[in-house]
């Protein structure tokens, strides 16, 4: 996605949403997707550290883009995240104890989330401030529904509740497995498999319009 | 010794890096596809796991006391310095060897199971030796999830599945399949 042809702004904070939405489409930042939503609380907390994160870094790397030799801005970037990690680590244990608890090493885990580095080398290092800006927004969004979409399906079949409140009726017999690891696996994998089949579906509709949409394979090195 | 072997153990199935714990899962995903490149994958992941275990203990006994709050930013660098040298280092002093783990090291930088191997053996206070054997346990489960995983999907290959499964979501079920059987070996110890 080198030089971009100059895009309307609203169009660089939906792409996020859906086009390329990171986790869905991209494949990228899977083990927090996989890791921490078992509840849907715990969801909301790490996307909220993930849009804090990338809406920082992005905003600082685009308005030093400029003064960083490309030799080392892997590194800079690097640095930077893990600043902004640092800190939103520090603001979850000092306001939400519990939660930070609960999300243990995943927060720090951030720094190699390669959503956030992958957004810095794709688009902030080669964007201005403001559309950096609405990129992130617009990533982090994306990150945010798929991780609600997720903690939902196995907060609600795992534990009968959505964020605690009881849903499913007194006699509901809960899913254990689906709060558990192989959960988050299946659960995401059988999301993919909609998705790729509701795709599939809506291109042999407009089948003349065929845009080489082959599926995201290998993309997640 | 006991604890030493349970930690091992524990780190390698029972609470497996990938399949439970959910670490290491773009080389899980990205390079699953041949028996041979995981190998080659895992056994770049545990030399660079142990070599990370050293610069954590030497980290945190040496640096980290008196600033706790360098805590990622210490680690993160640490591991991207150590992935660069030793690279370097391979490619000069074993030429056989730096063809075979090839890319996968400087890949191994920004791979959560490293930095998370960091992590975890901080918040559970191991001292160098624990971290050491945590380390080998780590790396042989992630390899051994690894190289499960690239079985399964060169058997795939041949399977007719229908086109709109041919991606990454069949290939997480059968994460999801794999995880629940090690699950089997939660019996074995009581949770870490």
């Amino acid at each position: 996605m080198s030089p971009r042809k100059p895009t309307p702004p609203s169009q660089e904070l939906i792409k996020g949403v859906w086009r390329e939405n990171p986790v869905l489409v991209q494949l990228l930042g899977l083990c927090p997707a996989l890791a921490v939503t078992n509840s849907v609380a715990n969801s909301l907390a790490m996307s909220a550290a993930v849009l804090f994160v990338l809406v920082g870094s992005s905003l600082l790397v685009s308005t030093i883009k400029r003064i960083v030799p490309s030799d080392v801005r892997i590194s800079t970037y690097i640095l930077i995240i893990a600043t902004f990690v640092t800190i939103a680590d520090m603001i979850l244990e000092a306001s939400v104890p519990a939660v930070h608890k609960e999300l243990g090493a995943f927060v720090a885990l951030i720094v190699v989330n390669c959503i956030i580095l992958g957004r810095q080398e794709a688009f902030a290092s080669r964007n201005s401030v403001g559309r950096s800006l609405l990129d992130a927004v617009g990533m982090s969004i994306g990150f945010t529904l798929t991780m609600v979409l997720m903690g939902t399906v196995r907060e609600v079949l795992g534990n009968g509740t959505f964020l605690g409140i009881s849903v499913m009726g007194p006699h509901y017999e809960p899913w254990v497995i689906m709060i558990l690891p192989p959960g988050g696996f299946l659960t995401l994998g059988t999301i993919l498999l909609v998705f790729s089949w509701i795709k599939r579906r809506g291109e042999e509709r407009a089948k003349p319009a065929t845009a080489a949409a082959g599926p995201a394979v290998g993309k997640a090195a | 010794m006991g604890d030493l072997i349970w930690i091992l153990v524990s780190a390698a199935v029972v609470n497996n890096f990938t399949l439970a714990l959910f670490l290491g899962l773009c080389p899980f995903l990205g390079v699953s596809g041949k028996v041979e490149t995981a190998v080659r994958m895992g056994a770049a992941n545990i030399f660079v796991m142990v070599l990370t275990a050293l610069a954590v203990w030497v980290l945190n006994t040496f640096l980290l006391v008196s600033a706790p709050y360098l805590r990622i930013i210490a680690f993160i660098i640490v591991i991207a310095s150590l992935v660069q040298i030793v690279e370097m280092a391979i490619k000069k002093l074993s030429p056989a060897l730096f063809q075979a783990l090839g890319i996968y090291l400087p890949l191994i930088t920004t791979n959560c199971a490293i930095l998370g191997l960091a992590i975890f053996s901080t918040n559970r206070g191991y001292g160098l030796l624990e971290g050491l054997f945590f380390a080998v346990g780590g790396g042989l489960g992630l390899t051994l999830a690894l190289v499960l995983m690239a079985s399964i999907r060169e058997n795939l290959e041949l399977a007719d599945v229908p086109d709109f499964a041919k991606n990454m979501g069949l290939v997480l079920i059968l994460a999801g399949a794999l995880s629940l059987a090690f699950m089997g070996f939660a019996g074995m110890f009581s949770a870490a």
